[in-house]
C-alpha cells in the first residue's frame, strides 16, 4: 500500500440522505475495508433539501491528509456553492478541487482511485471518466 | 422616481461620499424589502422554480442583519464581505452563493477605505456584476438575476441620482424577463413552459438595487438637512 496520505472525497448533495447512501455505497463498492477518507455533506444544517456551505467546509477539513480534497457534487445550488467558496479561497483546505463527474458513478470511481493511492489528478480523471459509463 | 430633476441637481452639486453607516443602511433596508417581498418572491419562484428563493433569501438576510448588528465592521467592503459570507453559509439555495458573491466581490473591490464615492460604488458592483455572471455562467437575456443587475450597473454613474436610475433600470429589467425562455438552473428544465414568468432572481436582484437608492435617498435627505442648519 501507499505510504502517502490519501486524497480525501467530499460528496455534496441537496438531500443530507443522498450524499450519505452515496458516501456508503461508495465505501462498500471500493472494498477491503481500508479506504482513503470520505465524508457527505448533504441538505442544509437543519435538515432540510438544499446546500451548506458550514457542512461543505467541515467534511473536507474532516478528510483533508494533506493530499487535497476531491469535490463531487449534484446540482445547482451545490455546484455554485462550491465554485464561490473556491473562489474565494479561504475556507477550504489547501488543494481542494471541484471535480467535474457524475455524483454516484464519480464517487465511486474517485474513492476506489483515491484508496489505491491516486493522487488529486487521477482521482480526478478516474471521476470524470465516469461520464463514459454507458448503460445500453 | 416622481424627484428626479431634483435629484439629479443634488447628485451634480453634493461632492458625498457612502460610509460604513450607509451601507448597512443598504443591507438593512433590503433585508425589510425581502421580508416584505418574501411570499411574492416564492409565489414567482413556484411558477418556475422550486417555491424557496423568498424563505431562503429571508434566512439569509435576517443573518446578515443579525451579524451586522452584532458586530458592525469597520469599512464599507468589510460591510459587504460580512454580508457576502453570511449569504453564502445560510442561504442553502443557489440565490446564496450568486448574491454572495456579488457582495463579497464588491466589497473586496472598495478594499478597506472608510468612505467611497458613488463611482467607486459603481465600479466595484460591476466587478461583483461580473463575477456572478461568471460563477452562473449565464448572460444577459437567459432570464436570471443579470437581466436586472446588468441594466443596473450599466446605468449607475457619479452622482446620487444614478442611483435611482439604476433602481428603475434593474425594475424593467426584471420586468423584461417575462417574455424570455429560461437557460439556466432548475427553471431551465422547463425550456418553453418558463415563458411567460417573471424571473424571481431578477425581482429580488431589483429589490437590492432599489434598497440602494432608498438608502442614498435618505443620506441625501440628511446631507441637506445638515447644509440648511
Amino acid at each position: 500500500m501507499s505510504v502517502e496520505a490519501p486524497v480525501g472525497i467530499v460528496l455534496v448533495s441537496h438531500s443530507g440522505p443522498v450524499a450519505t447512501a452515496v458516501a456508503e455505497l461508495a465505501r462498500g463498492l471500493a472494498g477491503g475495508g481500508h479506504t482513503a477518507p470520505v465524508a457527505a455533506a448533504g441538505g442544509t444544517r437543519d435538515g432540510g433539501l438544499g446546500t451548506s456551505s458550514d457542512l461543505i467546509v467541515a467534511a473536507a477539513g474532516q478528510v483533508d491528509r494533506g493530499a487535497g480534497v476531491a469535490i463531487l457534487v449534484d446540482l445547482g445550488s451545490a455546484l455554485l456553492t462550491v465554485k464561490a467558496l473556491l473562489a474565494e479561497g479561504d475556507e477550504l483546505p489547501e488543494g481542494a478541487r471541484l471535480v467535474d463527474a457524475p455524483f454516484l458513478e464519480g464517487a465511486v470511481a474517485a474513492l476506489v482511485t483515491a484508496s489505491a493511492g491516486g493522487d488529486l489528478d487521477a482521482v480526478e480523471a478516474a471521476a470524470s471518466e465516469a461520464y463514459r459509463y454507458r448503460k445500453e | 422616481m416622481a424627484d428626479r430633476t431634483a435629484d439629479r441637481t443634488a447628485g451634480q452639486e453634493g461632492e458625498h461620499t457612502l460610509d460604513t453607516a450607509f451601507f448597512i443602511r443598504w443591507l438593512t433596508t433590503a433585508a425589510q424589502a425581502v421580508e416584505r417581498e418574501a411570499d411574492r418572491l416564492t409565489e414567482l419562484d413556484s411558477a418556475i422554480g422550486d417555491a424557496d428563493h423568498g424563505s431562503n433569501l429571508q434566512r439569509g438576510f435576517r443573518a446578515v442583519t443579525a451579524a451586522l448588528a452584532q458586530e458592525p465592521p469597520g469599512s464599507p467592503g468589510a460591510v459587504l464581505a460580512l454580508a457576502g459570507k453570511r449569504l453564502i453559509s445560510t442561504v442553502g439555495g443557489a440565490s446564496g452563493p450568486l448574491y454572495g458573491t456579488l457582495l463579497r466581490r464588491t466589497g473586496k473591490a472598495l478594499g478597506d477605505a472608510p468612505e467611497v464615492s458613488p463611482a467607486q460604488l459603481a465600479e466595484a458592483l460591476r466587478v461583483g456584476v461580473a463575477a456572478v455572471a461568471q460563477l452562473g455562467g449565464a448572460k444577459a437575456g437567459d432570464k436570471t438575476m443579470l437581466d436586472a443587475l446588468e441594466p443596473a450597473v450599466g446605468a449607475l454613474g457619479a452622482s446620487y441620482a444614478t442611483f435611482a436610475e439604476a433602481a428603475g433600470a434593474a425594475g424593467d429589467g426584471a420586468l423584461a424577463t417575462v417574455p424570455l425562455q429560461a437557460r439556466k438552473g432548475r427553471a431551465s428544465y422547463l425550456g418553453e413552459r418558463s415563458i411567460g414568468h417573471q424571473d424571481p432572481g431578477a425581482t429580488s436582484s431589483a429589490l437590492l438595487i432599489t434598497a440602494l437608492a432608498d438608502a442614498a435617498g435618505a443620506a441625501r435627505a440628511s446631507a441637506r438637512e445638515d447644509g440648511s442648519r
